[in-house]
Order: structure tokens, then C-alpha cells, then sequence
């Protein structure tokens, strides 16, 4: 039974891409053992494939040579890591102290109803995904969040309609 | 020693441990969850808050972690503070927030270290209204359910499983509220020793699979202290029956021996008592007909068989007095070793270097304190499980010494890991194929069952000029080199061997312990020499030399002998079917005396039930030598007895440990494993059934109203009852570990003279055999053997953990893991034949069926035969085999259910 777990596992583990290959060896030469280079791997693979699923985990433990199970802890445990598909588009919404005090929940609302997701969900043309984050460090021009790695300041609810124009069009 | 003040009670301790371990050895009621006694400290629960003052004038005080601080001379401290109390009532309240407070329907209810801290905690209100974060449980294979609402997030599950046995499957995930303890994803728990989640988790969470098909309360069940039958290790359980069957087996506390842990076939292989085939009636065969025996009908039987021309074959898992009955019966001239005759031999090499000096058979303990160790061509995880779990923690002594020097306490576990990343002392593994252990091994290397042994005897040359001169190989010679320069400079080097595979590899052990030995001034050497079967070493003691079973089977075949006796033994598994089949036939008749239908009793004139390990008392023989008493832990319902008792009119187990000890050579000592002089305490024996055991007046109620009086036990200070002397109140034995507030096993500590020490109640067993031969000497290198042909493999004997013990193969739980018998293959090898993973191949000479598993750990030219629990007998191959795909490709288990590291995946072509 279990080696048919083992079995299953190890044709499920997708097989890198000489990218993401490259990019972990060189994470390689910069840690002393392999089990350090898990998070940084999770992160390179994530860059390539947008998010990190079943197969892509197996994947990086096998080439890392470590246990499924301890690279699952370090992929859970960080809540950037993404175990599940997002869309092309993550909005990290920050809904902290000073963007609370400056109506991030009004905010929210507005992007609730614009794209019709809640927090956890993606859009149904895979577009936007939206995720609640605890302060994206920038409270003096809250409220704020940021999409993909670009940071929006000082939102407003037409603010936010041009910035989902804006992405949808790229 | 140091003083501290606890409550303004002034007290001496060890400045070496931390004040919760100190509290505990003091008989103090301190909670805690994540500190474990063998795992040491964490500081994740939060849960031992104690107050610590400064001085003598310090007031106030402040909170400290008790498990996390040292008890240093001079320390005052306050468990009974108010701020301490309300804090830890607080702490507990705060891990529950998400319990579910299901306690009626957990199984860990009623014995549940949760339960027990929150009352002492003071926790009692539930002042949490919201929602409730909620788990998804996973499947996690056929001993353990997952039940995650109940954590507390102690991490003591991955602590062990993870650090402590070396398990690869389950992890911490997530973070914050959501932190989750289980698998990548569902599937069965890898690791040998998963069944010990059940007793490390303080909670629920974890709870044994098979107990619960069937399940009791602890107060419910009939425990009494039992040995384990299921490898030479003899770890010490309670099993615990109800209703006439046998529900479960948990760990009970032998200092020496098992400490806090079992393996999973210990915890889940006793389930062939409960066996629908159980023999459970006298009968004797007519004409292929069963015909049920009168009482005076086995006295005439017995008689007759008392006559000359009668032999006996014994059992290494049967117990001393039932081999003992049996060669006083037929006379010790007649009386004949139960296994094959390659163990025969090497049980005779084995006991030989028992008795000489130059060595020391180390005790779990101790092996945890080897601090580098050799493997020479034995699996231990497979053969001794208990031992394995053991070597993981002796490569652990390096990190240890790192942590003295850094002056880092070593219950500082996290500390002291941390520390140590991946330094470990010294664990080489010489063997055929990569096994369980390799992991935490320094340095392995795989070879042929003769190449390892040839590198034994050159690694003793390194070590002593004194060893005979050995043929040098040119390969491995600069790690042969390492490993005999770590055996020289180690403190306590260890090496261990054992009879898998015949006794070459026993006598190059020996020769490297004996290598150290003279160049060293160390008084003895430890050498650990495996052998499978619960009392190998009694029986092996018990039977003469040269009365080897292939002797026993000549003299029926010849007709010399007539009758024989088989003695709770499946002669097919011990040798070729072609000569057990000509003995049996010929011999006029044949009494069988066994607990399940085997080939053997398949072939006898007359079977008698024999009771199984739980429903007599019994002493059995470890793999060092140590006797160990094992109680009767309840009634066989049916009319099945222990053999002693249908072939001997001894009284009482006493009576015959008595003549044992008077009789029996080696066995002089056998009586200290009874309870002491005086094992009544005012009178009273102590009670199988807890004091709050229910339901007694009414369990056979369905067939009479009225309640039977309880059956008398006259074999021991036990009673089947609830009266007498309970545990904690100094009775001579300690069935169940229970002390008032204390209803899970954690309640050990109140038995201990200190945490880890020895239990109030002793019982760690009688070393019997004693060293006193200073005249051994080495052992010639062995003989080359003959190198194989293009088409010939070398057969290497492998066991498997769930499946090679005969008994425990036939409970459900070990089923569920278990696979066919198979063959282990190289890559190069099976390409060669045309093989492919899973094939079924057939193996000559005799044709068996064998499915076959590539793996890239095996070395090429040998065969990796495992025989399943059935159809192959070891005996039935030697040397040199052939494999080829069979025309039959049909199995029933497969092998889907082998956990090995270096399982070949064929390359996918694109
Ligand atoms: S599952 Fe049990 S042992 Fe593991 S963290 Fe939770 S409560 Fe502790
Ligand atoms: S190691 Fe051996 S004696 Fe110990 S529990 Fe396992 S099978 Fe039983
Ligand atoms: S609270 Fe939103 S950026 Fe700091
Ligand atoms: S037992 Fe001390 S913090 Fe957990």
C-alpha cells in the first residue's frame, strides 16, 4: 500500500524545467545542505509556474532529495507560498491597523464587488486572485496593497477600478 | 547533588536535569505536555510554568518554564503560587480553544494526559464562544487513526517520529491557528515505530487503529505484566483483554530493556491470539477425521508417548518451562533444537562467545550509549526492531559531547540538535543490500554476504596485530581503514552481528570485538548478536549440541526413533519439505502441540491447544541472556493449556522454573525473575482489573444470571480480580501504569525510583548466562565462497518486520502491511533475466514463486529472499539459486506494501 503511496508519489513529482533547475543549483552553492534550499526552491518554482502544486512539491523534493513531508511544512507554513492555483494577478490586500483606521474595509468592499471574489478566491476568467496580508510595511500611504510585485498606495475606490483596467489589459 | 526549596520544602536534586524532571523524580504533581522523559525539553506548551524567586528575599518572583530550567543549587521555587496556577489554568485553557471536547467518544478518553493536566491545571470553564478552526484527518495506513481537532500542538508526535525514530513521513505544517500534524497526504505511516504516536501524544490526535475496532476503556481492560514474543528483543507490554478477547498492547516501562517504546509489530502483532483458527480442542486425526479427546484419553496418549522410542523437538518460541517439560518428558538425550540447522550451528557460536569475557552483550540501554558502531550484514529494523530504534539514538552520543562542551544541558533537545546539525558519531553498515538504518549511517558499503565478512576480518587485522591475517581487497581498503581507526578511538564501540545469514558474519563480528579488546584496556567489548525469535536463546541453552532438528528428522525417517513430539513448532519453516515430509510420515505417530493450524499440525496424530503468550505466565530468554517473566493476562476460554501443562504434572510455573533452575544447566538463576521472597503485600494478590473495572457481575449475563466466582489463579501473586494490592499502593508487580490524577501512561514517573530510572517494583529481568571462559580465541578467516555463475545468484536471507515472525503474521493489523514473498534483485541483475518490478518469478531448485523488487541498494549477484509467512522455508534454499519470470503471474499481496529507500523506478522512455 504504501509503496504504492511511495509509487504514485514519485510518478506524480513533476520533473523540473532546466530553469528552475539552474536557478536551484545556484541556491545550492549558497547554503550548506540541502534542506536550506527548500524554501528558496519553493519560491523558484512558484516564479516559473505561479504557484507550487502537488506534482511541482514532489518535484522539488526529489531533486533536493528531501522528505515530502518537511518541504510541505516550509510550503505551509508561509503564507506567499502558494499550494493552491491563483490567478494571473495576486492582490495582497493589506487589512491592517493604519489601513483599517484609513477604510481599507470600504476598500475591500469595492473590490469584492468589482471582481466578485472574496478573500481566498480567484476570479472566474483566472484573472485576479485575492489574499489579506498584515501590513505591507507602507501605513503612512495606507491604505495600500499591492498587485503581482507592484505596490498601490493611498486607495480609492476609482483608484481601484483603474488599476483592475489596468492589469486586465496587460 | 544540589538543594533546592520547592513550597518551602527544601529538597535534593541532580543539577544535571531541569526542575520538571526533578519534580516528577520527587513524586511532585507538576503538568507539562511537550517534555517527554526520554525526549527532553522543547519549552512549546508552556504548560510547567513554575515561580522562581532570586532569593530568599525575592517576593514576587517570576514565571519560568520548569522543563526549561536547570535545577541549579540554591533555586527556590513555587509550583503552588497563585500567579503560577492561574497562568497554567490559562495556558491550558488556551491550547483547548479548538478541542473538541469529545472526550465521550475519544479513545484516548479515561487514559488521556490532556484530561488529566486540564483538571490539575484548574481549567474547568469554557469560556471560548466562537467558531472553532476544524482539521481534516488524514488515512494513515492500518495501525493509527488521525483524529487533528484534538491537538494541542505539543509537537511531541514529529518530535519523536521525526528526531527521535528517524520517520520521514509526517511533519508540522502551517502556522498559527492552523498548525496541523500529519503526511504530505493521505497514506500509511512509514516508520517501524508510528504505533508509538498512540502513547507520545498527550491528546487524541493519534489513537491505535486496531483497538479501536474493538474497543475498551483502560479501566475495562484485564492487563497484567506481559514480555513481547514477537523478536529476541523482549520488550516488556500490557496487553489488555476484555470479554475473552485480547484488545491491545501498550509499552510498559523496563529500564533496561524497551524503556518508553515499541515497534509496531510488538504493539500490533498480538491479534493471532483472537485467531477464528485458534486450536482450541484436544483431537486426535482417525483416517483424515478429527475425533475429539477425553481428559483420560490425552493421559493414555501422554503415557504411551512416555515410552521409549519417543523424541521431542523443541521451540525458540515457546517458553522455558514448556521446552523444559518437554525434555524432561522424552529425556535430554532426546530432546531436539526447534530451528534449522545452519541456526542451529551458529546458535552454538553464539553461545560459546556468551560466556567469554572479552565480551559484553549490551542491553538496549546500553546500546544507546555505544558511541560508534559497526553493522556487519544484519537488518536490524527488521530482525530486532526495538534494537534499531536504539542505534538511533547512539549516533545521537556526538551531538551529546558537542553539547558538554558548549555547556548546553542535554535535555536542551531543540538546543542541542540545533547545535549539532548533522554531526553524528560513527554508524558503518557492511551488507549486501541498504537497509532502514542507512540514514543516520556514516559510512555503508554493499558488498557480497562473503566480501563483508572478508572485510570484517580485515578490519580486525587494522585494529589488533593479534588477528589473524586476512585477505586484503583492494576496494573499500581506505574506508576499512576509517572504520577500524573509529572502532579504536570510540569510548564505547559496539558491533553488532547476527544469524540471518549463517555464522561467518558472527564469528568476524566476534573477532573484530575481540581485536579491540586486546588493543585496548577496556575490561570487555560490546557485542550484540541478534537472533530472531522471542526464546532462541533459552531453547539454544535447553538443547544439547548435537541434537540439531536435521538429526531428529534422520532418526524418524530411520524408524530409530517412533514417536515424536513437536512442541508449539512449524517444522516446514525450519527445514526442507522433502525431509520434514519423510520424518512425519514415517514416524508412527505424531503429537503436535501448537496455538494455529501450521503444515506441521496438518501432518499430526494428535494435536493439543496450547495457550498463547497472554494467557500464561511464562519466563523467555532475550537476545543477551536476560530471563523475563511475562504474567497471564486472562483465561483461554476453551480447553487449550499451556504445553508444560499437558505434558508434565508440575503444579505451578514455579514448580517448574524450581526444577529448571535445579536441573537445567544454564538456568541456575532463572528463579530470581519471580516476584521476591515475599511478593504479598499483607496477605493480598494484586488485581489484573482496575478498582473501577465495571460491568463484572453482568459480562457473561446473556448466558447466566448469576455471577461465577472469579477464577482462582494459582500460578502467581495475580488475581483475576479487582480486589487485593492495587499498583500504587507498593505491590509487587505494576500491570498498568494508574496513580491517582495521573490516569495516562505518563503516570510511569510515579513508579520510577527517579525519571528513567529503574521501577519501584525492579523486574528488569535476570542475566543468566554468566561469562567466565577467559580462553576464547579468534576465529579463522572464513573460506571463500564458490563466485556464482553467469545465471546463478548468491541467496541472502532477508525478514521483514511484518510477515518473518510466524505469529504475528497471522494477526489482521500485521496482514495489512504484509507482502508476498519476493525476491530482491539489482537492476543489472534483473535485466539480465528479462525481469521487471513485480514480476512473478519462480526460484529453483524447488520452483516457488517469488515476486520480484528491483532495487538500486542490493549488490549485484546476490538475491535478496524474503520468504513471506508461507509456501517458502529458508531451509528449502542454500548457496546458490536461479530466478525466472514464472509462467503464473499471479499474486496476492504483491509487494505494494515495502517500505524500502532504494526501490529501482524503471526509466520512462519519452
Ligand atoms: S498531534 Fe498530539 S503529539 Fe502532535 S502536537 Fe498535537 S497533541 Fe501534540
Ligand atoms: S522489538 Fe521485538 S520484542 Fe520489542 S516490541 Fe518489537 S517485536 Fe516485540
Ligand atoms: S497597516 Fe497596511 S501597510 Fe501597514
Ligand atoms: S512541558 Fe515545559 S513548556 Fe511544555
Amino acid at each position: 500500500m504504501s509503496q504504492q503511496v511511495i509509487a504514485s508519489t514519485a510518478n506524480k513529482a513533476r520533473k523540473l524545467s532546466v530553469q528552475e533547475i539552474a536557478e536551484i543549483e545556484h541556491e545550492m552553492t549558497l547554503y550548506p545542505d540541502k534542506r536550506a534550499v527548500g524554501l528558496e526552491a519553493l519560491k523558484i518554482v512558484q516564479k516559473h509556474q505561479g504557484w507550487v502544486s502537488d506534482e511541482s512539491l514532489l518535484g522539488i523534493a526529489k531533486y533536493l532529495d528531501i522528505p515530502a513531508a518537511d518541504l510541505e511544512g516550509v510550503a505551509t507554513f508561509f503564507n506567499l507560498v502558494y499550494r493552491q492555483k491563483v490567478g494571473k494577478n495576486v492582490i495582497l490586500f493589506c487589512d491592517s491597523v493604519s489601513c483599517w483606521i484609513m477604510g481599507c474595509e470600504s476598500i475591500k468592499g469595492h473590490i469584492k464587488e468589482q471582481l466578485a471574489i472574496d478573500y481566498g478566491e480567484t476570479t472566474q476568467d483566472g484573472d485576479f486572485t485575492l489574499i489579506p496580508v498584515p501590513c505591507l510595511g507602507d501605513c503612512d500611504r495606507a491604505p495600500v496593497m499591492m498587485v503581482g510585485p507592484d505596490l498601490h498606495r493611498n486607495l480609492t475606490p476609482e483608484k481601484i477600478d483603474s488599476i483592475i483596467a489596468d492589469y486586465k489589459n496587460k | 547533588m544540589a538543594k533546592i526549596v520547592i513550597d518551602g520544602v527544601e529538597h535534593e536534586v541532580n543539577p544535571g536535569n531541569n526542575l520538571l524532571q526533578e519534580c516528577l523524580s520527587l513524586g511532585l504533581d507538576l503538568p507539562y505536555f511537550c517534555w517527554h522523559p526520554s525526549m527532553g525539553s522543547v519549552g512549546a506548551c508552556r504548560q510547567c510554568a513554575v515561580i522562581q524567586y532570586r532569593d530568599a528575599d525575592d517576593k514576587e518572583g517570576m514565571l519560568v518554564m520548569a522543563c526549561m530550567t536547570p535545577a541549579t543549587d540554591g533555586a527556590i521555587i513555587s509550583i503552588e503560587d497563585e500567579g503560577a496556577k492561574s497562568f497554567r489554568s490559562d495556558v491550558v485553557e488556551s491550547l483547548m480553544i479548538s478541542h473538541p471536547h469529545d472526550c465521550p467518544v475519544c479513545e484516548e478518553g479515561g487514559e488521556c494526559h490532556l484530561q488529566d493536566m486540564t483538571q490539575m491545571s484548574g481549567h474547568n470553564y469554557r469560556r471560548y464562544d466562537k467558531k472553532k478552526r476544524t482539521h481534516h484527518n488524514q488515512y494513515l495506513g492500518p495501525f493509527i487513526n488521525h483524529e487533528m481537532n484534538r491537538c494541542i500542538t505539543c509537537y511531541r508526535c514529529v518530535r519523536f517520529y521525526g528526531d527521535y525514530a528517524g520517520g520521514t513521513d509526517l511533519s508540522a505544517q502551517a502556522s498559527h491557528h492552523h498548525v496541523y500534524f500529519g503526511r504530505h497526504e493521505e497514506g500509511v505511516l512509514e516508520s517501524e515505530f508510528s504505533g508509538n504516536l498512540v502513547e507520545v501524544c498527550p491528546t487524541g490526535v493519534f489513537t491505535d487503529k486496531a483497538f479501536s475496532e474493538n474497543y475498551s476503556r483502560k479501566w475495562d481492560l484485564q492487563t497484567a505484566p506481559s514480555v513481547c514474543v514477537g523478536c529476541s528483543v523482549g520488550c516488556n507490554t500490557s496487553p489488555g483483554e476484555r470479554y475473552g478477547s485480547l484488545r491491545r498492547i501498550v509499552n510498559r516501562y523496563n529500564s533496561e530493556v524497551n524503556g518508553y517504546f515499541l515497534c509496531d509489530r510488538g504493539r500490533f502483532g498480538f491479534d493471532f491470539v483472537n485467531n477464528r483458527d485458534r486450536l482450541l480442542e484436544p483431537v486426535q486425526r482417525i483416517d483424515n477425521t478429527g475425533e475429539l479427546l477425553a481428559d483420560d484419553q490425552v493421559k493414555a496418549l501422554i503415557k504411551e508417548f512416555k515410552a521409549e522410542g519417543t523424541i521431542g523437538i523443541g521451540s525458540p518460541r515457546a517458553s522455558n518451562e514448556s521446552n523444559f517439560a518437554l525434555r524432561v518428558m522424552v529425556g535430554e538425550e532426546n530432546f531436539y533444537a526447534g530451528y534449522s540447522d545452519v541456526e542451529h550451528e551458529s546458535m552454538q557460536v553464539i553461545l560459546d562467545l556468551a560466556s567469554d569475557t572479552a565480551f559484553h552483550t549490551p542491553s538496549v540501554r546500553e546500546i544507546e550509549a555505544a558511541d560508534a558502531v559497526l553493522i556487519l550484514g544484519e537488518d536490524v529494523t527488521n530482525v530486532a526492531p526495538r534494537i534499531a530504534l536504539a542505534l538511533r539514538q547512539s549516533v545521537r552520543n556526538k551531538a551529546k559531547d558537542l553539547a558538554d562542551e558548549s555547556r548546553i544541558p542535554q535535555w536542551q533537545d531543540a538546543a542541542v540538535r540545533e547545535l549539532a546539525q548533522h554531526e553524528r558519531s560513527p554508524l558503518s553498515i557492511l551488507s549486501p543490500a541498504i537497509s532502514r538504518l542507512d540514514d543516520v549511517a556514516s559510512d555503508r558499503i554493499i558488498e557480497s554476504l562473503s566480501a563483508v565478512v572478508s572485510m570484517g576480518h580485515q578490519i580486525a587485522e587494522k585494529i589488533s596485530a593479534s588477528a589473524p591475517n586476512a585477505a586484503a581487497s583492494t576496494e573499500h581498503s581506505q574506508l576499512i581503514e576509517k572504520i577500524a581507526m573509529q572502532l579504536k578511538a570510540a569510548k564505547r564501540p559496539l558491533i553488532i552481528a547476527g544469524n540471518s545469514n549463517g555464522s561467518d558474519m558472527i564469528k568476524a563480528a566476534a573477532n573484530i570485538a575481540r581485536a579491540l579488546r586486546d588493543d585496548s584496556d577496556k575490561s570487555a567489548i560490546d557485542l550484540c548478536l541478534l537472533v530472531p525469535e522471542v526464546n532462541s536463546v533459552g531453547m539454544a541453552l535447553m538443547a544439547g549440541a548435537e541434537n540439531r532438528l536435521g538429526a531428529a528428522l534422520e532418526k524418524l525417517q530411520s524408524g530409530e526413533a517412533k514417536r515424536v513430539i513437536v512442541l508449539e513448532n512449524d517444522l516446514y519453516r525450519r527445514a526442507a519439505k522433502a525431509a520434514v515430509d519423510a520424518a512425519l510420515t514415517k514416524a508412527e505417530k505424531v503429537l503436535v502441540l501448537d496455538q494455529l493450524p501450521t503444515a506441521t499440525t496438518a501432518n499430526a496424530d494428535v494435536i493439543l491447544p496450547a495457550t498463547a503468550f497472554s494467557e500464561h505466565e511464562a519466563t523467555y530468554i532475550n537476545y543477551e541472556g536476560r530471563a523475563q517473566l511475562s504474567f497471564q493476562v486472562h483465561q483461554c476460554q476453551k480447553q487449550a493449556q499451556p504445553s508444560w501443562r499437558w505434558i508434565c504434572d508440575a503444579e505451578h510455573v514455579d514448580d517448574l522454573v524450581e526444577r529448571c533452575c535445579n536441573e537445567a544447566l544454564g538456568f541456575e538463576r532463572l528463579r530470581e525473575v519471580l516476584p521476591g521472597e515475599n511478593p504479598f503485600v499483607a496477605g493480598m494478590k494484586v488485581p489484573r482489573q482496575s478498582h473501577r473495572y465495571s460491568g463484572r457481575t453482568a459480562m457473561i449475563a446473556n448466558i447466566n444470571v448469576h455471577e461465577p466466582k472469579q477464577m482462582e489463579d494459582k500460578d502467581s501473586v495475580m488475581s483475576f480480580s479487582m480486589e487485593g494490592i492495587p499498583a500504587q499502593k507498593d505491590a509487587s508487580v505494576l500491570a498498568s501504569s494508574w496513580a491517582p490524577k495521573w490516569n495516562s501512561n505518563q503516570s510511569i514517573s510515579k513508579f520510577q525510583d527517579e525519571v528513567n530510572g529503574e521501577l519501584k517494583q525492579g523486574h528488569v529481568g535476570c542475566l543468566l548466562i554468566e561469562r567466565k571462559d577467559s580462553s576464547g580465541s579468534y576465529f579463522e578467516a572464513a573460506e571463500e565462497l564458490i563466485e556464482p555463475s553467469a545465471k546463478q545468484l548468491r541467496v541472502v536471507f532477508s525478514y521483514q518486520i511484518f510477515g518473518s515472525d510466524e505469529l504475528s503474521a497471522r494477526s489482521k493489523p500485521i496482514q495489512a502491511r504484509m507482502t508476498d514473498a519476493y525476491i530482491g534483485l539489482s537492476p543489472v541483475d534483473a535485466k539480465k533475466r528479462g525481469l521487471n518490478q513485480g514480476d512473478v518469478a519462480t526460484i529453483s531448485p524447488l520452483g516457488s514463486p517469488a515476486v520480484i523488487c528491483i532495487r538500486t541498494g542490493i549488490k549485484a549477484g546476490t538475491a535478496l529472499l524474503y520468504c513471506g509467512d508461507r509456501n517458502i522455508s529458508p531451509a528449502d534454499f542454500s548457496g546458490l539459486i536461479e530466478v525466472e519470470k514464472s509462467a503464473i503471474q499471479t499474486t496476492s499481496r504483491g509487494i505494494g506494501s515495502l517500505i524500502v529507500s532504494d526501490f529501482h523506478e524503471e526509466e520512462i522512455s519519452s
